[in-house]
């Protein structure tokens, strides 16, 4: 009871999470700040933008619908949370795992942005309700190439367990390398997930001013934008864990700074996709996501068709 | 049509010093002929006053404070640091330099009596 | 919010997709835009009546500050108008400065506006270039003149400061980095996907719409207007340097894109020659001080386009009216035309595509009142306690909040 507690709570749970985020954050910000030749933020920006939200007046608009507008950020920064507790990323004996939980992480990594819809929606205003309505429309665009991309991997270690995936391209690295389409696809549609240029369509700010978090202040919106940085580090570290799980490879400590390690150099590639493109509009956004990734994630999954049937003969 | 043409561009400048000044932990220096603070030479002044009416903003007032002596009064708040003053005046005794931190916290402080120098203390 | 039903969306006065207060009601269905209402007059600053008060001399300084921007075109266009009705030949050494520093203002203007379109489309990496680049330019014209943006180069009859032989070799040099970089913009305007995706078709002004809606500068030259002052009825030293107006057919964002990155390149042209061929002599003759009698009106190729500006003096030392005609003014009518349906997302780079200047725009305030009703005039307690009623009326109590404002007005 004690150590699952201390799971969920502090180590790999919510505070190491909401740390590694915020620091993530600092990462992002300042790799992005380097690519465009400025010095970016000092490392504690992160903390201090959280601190001084959690200090900030907490406004709810009067027309606004309080309870949705108070459960959403929580639904939200919650289930990223748990997705982080599933993804073995070095040899700990406190992952919990079971068959289909990658279907599952996927599943919960859709929560958040479910929460930012009805967070948005319920605020009532004009600007928050189209920036959440883009929300939703950009989810079925960018989750299908996702889910593609990403279980196609599953589909060629043969299981729906994440912790047997990596173990099964831990065991036979070579194999990663044929995932390469799958991870690019999933990385771009991450972006997507993450709500970042050149898909950052629901907060575009000269647009729709701060799109579904408009109407959002002080604590709440600390949560929110804690949110948005445990899933970047989530959405990297599952893609760590799904494509290049080689962390597992080594011991305890090691083995946690080479996912770290990892999980950065997913950040940086993010950093790096969105500095050098402009931001879509929805309608070109969603072409994009169903005329390319799409294509080139299907093409994938027949890749590891032909492999798999290839390995069980 | 090339997707990601700054790809280059930018993968260039993570290496590179980032061109942010540091300012104000590092110190920036105007060029010499900028316009900000004046300097008065009380000793050239006629009290003419045609600085005073060329003005645009009403920013400047000559006060006599004895015979023949004149005290220049700038309100920093006020002044759009054009210069004209510098080229109205018929004897040189207006003249501009390249401070330029002129902020202050107390707006009072923004009335200055100008003197031979643009430091603080004026 | 339903796909089928229309709904009107603010943008401004209050909107970071805008610079500057202004409204525009945007109708949309979906992320359709159906129709845009646009309400100028946010930020009506009584230039024109501040002129009258002031002598000409002290005018130059305020027309200045009309713009943030082109601080130059306003001042020239000014103090060409004066030296008209005063009848002052401006010394051509003069005529050549005052045309180096609108062409470093025009590169200064452009490079801002692409790094602004590159913001309203998302691409802040572009951006953070373009205005890294543009510091350059600023640092010339802070040498040249004393001023990063409001240079204070003219005075009526000639230019306030000379330009010496080190700084024509600053310029150069720094006018070559430039050059360099502005070739590679052009190369990313026109190759970056992305780019091209966003810009291309959007906000579409055909070359009849230009002419009838009366855009100017590169909004109309983009429609294949081929018009500009600087050509059509040559100022300064226009006359004398060889350029060519660029034009482009493709009538979008994109097209005003690639004329102003390309006038970049002529205003570097522009520049060598200037101070290749600047000629020797005084650069000011005195101008006195009581301007004589009579009307003018002065025209100038600012960045954004033409601005008009209208002078009349009565023989005193102050102007009896100054009018001004900002670029922005023209081409505002334009807008509503470019935005018709199109999607919500374009509408900040529509609106950037023209280079708006809001502030420079707002002149004049007419209150209309009903017919047959007497205007009425408020005092400045009157009109503050009839907003504090409105607000009353409509739900939202200001009365606690407008004395402690008052109270605190006294006390400073």
């Amino acid at each position: 009871m004690g150590l699952a507690l201390f799971t969920i709570l502090i180590f790999p749970g919510f505070l190491f999470v909401s740390v590694f985020g915020l620091m993530a954050e600092f990462f992002d910000r300042r790799i992005y700040a380097r690519l465009q030749n400025r010095v970016g933020p000092p490392w504690f920006q992160a903390f201090a933008d959280f601190i001084k939200l959690l200090g900030k007046e907490d406004i709810v608009p009067c027309a606004a619908n309080e309870k949705m507008f108070d459960f959403a950020p929580l639904f939200a920064l919650t289930s990223a949370v748990t997705v982080f507790l599933y993804i073995p990323l070095w040899k700990a004996p406190v992952t919990f795992s079971f068959n289909g939980d990658i279907v599952m992480m996927l599943y919960l990594l859709t929560i958040p942005t479910l929460a930012f819809f009805i967070g948005g929606w319920y605020s009532r205003s004009l600007y928050a309700r189209l920036g959440s309505v883009r929300c939703v429309t950009q989810l079925f665009a960018y989750e299908v190439p996702l889910f593609m991309s990403i279980l196609s991997s599953a589909l060629l270690a043969n299981t729906w367990e994440l912790k047997e995936v990596a173990a099964f391209y831990l065991k036979h690295p070579l194999y990663s390398l044929f995932n390469l389409v799958g991870f690019f696809v999933s990385l771009i549609a991450i972006l997507g997930k993450l709500e970042k240029v050149p898909f950052d369509i629901p907060e575009a700010e000269t647009e729709i001013v701060a799109g579904t978090f408009t109407e959002y202040s002080g604590r709440r919106l600390a949560i929110l934008r804690l949110t948005i940085d445990v899933e970047m580090v989530v959405g990297a570290a599952l893609l760590v864990a799904v494509f290049f799980p080689f962390a597992l490879y080594f011991q305890s400590v090691l083995g946690f700074l080479v996912a770290v390690l990892e999980i950065c150099g997913v950040i940086a590639l993010l950093a790096l996709l969105r500095t050098i493109v402009a931001r879509l509009r929805i309608d070109q956004m969603i072409n994009f996501c169903w005329k390319v990734l799409v294509p080139f994630s299907l093409f994938q999954l027949l890749l590891n068709l032909i492999l798999k049937g290839k390995l069980i003969l | 049509m090339r997707p990601g043409k700054m790809l280059r561009e930018v993968l260039k400048h993570l290496f590179k010093k980032p061109a942010t000044n540091m300012y104000p932990a590092e110190k920036l220096d105007m060029p010499k002929t900028y316009r900000g603070k004046l300097i008065f030479h009380a000793d050239k002044c006629i009290g003419c006053k045609l600085c005073v009416r060329d003005c645009p903003s009403g920013a400047i007032t000559i006060n006599k404070i004895g015979e023949k002596q004149f005290e220049a009064v700038l309100d920093l708040g006020k002044c759009i640091y054009c210069a004209q003053c510098v080229d109205s005046c018929l004897k040189k005794a207006l003249e501009a330099t390249n401070d330029v931190e002129l902020a202050q916290l107390d707006s009072k402080k923004l009335k200055v009596v100008l003197g031979e120098k643009s430091g603080s203390s004026s | 919010m339903h796909h089928s039903s229309k709904f009107k969306i603010p943008m401004g006065p209050q909107h970071p997709a805008l610079k500057e207060p202004e409204s525009f009601s945007i109708a949309l269905k979906g992320e359709k835009i159906m129709g845009v209402d646009i309400r100028l007059g946010y930020n009506h600053r009584g230039i024109e009546k501040a002129c009258e008060e002031r002598t000409f001399v002290q005018d130059v300084y305020l027309i200045e500050r009309v713009c943030g921007i082109c601080s130059h075109s306003h001042s020239t266009a000014f103090v060409q108008g004066v030296e008209e009705i005063a009848g002052l030949i401006v010394p051509p050494r003069a005529q050549y400065i005052r045309t180096l520093i609108g062409e470093l203002e025009r590169v200064h203007s452009h490079l801002l506006w692409l790094g602004v379109a590159g913001h309203e489309i998302g691409f802040d990496t572009l951006l953070m270039y373009t205005w890294r680049d543009r510091e350059i330019v600023m640092d010339i014209l802070a040498l040249l003149s004393g001023n990063r943006v409001n240079y204070g180069m003219n005075m009526i009859g000639g230019v306030r400061r000379n330009v010496t032989e080190e700084q024509a070799q600053d310029i150069l040099k720094g006018v070559k980095t430039l050059e360099e970089r502005t070739k590679y913009y052009i190369e990313v305007a026109t190759q970056e996907t992305t780019i091209i995706k966003r810009l291309s078709g959007v906000g579409v002004l055909k070359k009849d719409d230009a002419l009838r809606l009366g855009a100017v500068g590169p909004t109309a030259r983009a429609s294949g207007v081929e018009y500009d002052v600087r050509r059509n009825d040559p100022y300064a030293a226009y006359a004398e340097l060889d350029f060519n107006v660029i034009t482009d057919t493709n009538s979008d964002v994109y097209g005003r894109t690639i004329v102003r990155v390309k006038e970049l390149l002529e205003s570097y042209k522009m520049i060598r020659q200037c101070l290749k061929n600047l000629p020797n002599g005084p650069i000011a003759v005195k101008a006195p001080r009581k301007i004589p009698a009579g009307e003018a009106i002065s025209r100038y190729e600012a960045p954004r386009g033409e601005d008009v500006h209208y002078i009349k003096s009565n023989g005193g030392e102050k102007p009896e009216r100054v009018k001004v005609r900002a670029p922005t003014l023209a081409n505002i009518q334009a807008v509503k035309h470019m935005l018709k349906d199109r999607y919500l997302a374009d509408m900040p780079i529509v609106v950037a595509a023209i280079d708006p200047c809001f502030s420079c725009t707002d002149r004049l305030v007419s209150v209309k009142g009903n017919a047959g009703k007497s205007k009425k005039i408020l005092t400045w307690e009157a009109l503050r306690n009839y907003s504090v009623e409105w607000h009353q009326v409509h739900g939202i109590d200001f009365t606690e909040l407008s004395y402690k404002f008052r109270t605190k007005m006294e006390r400073f």
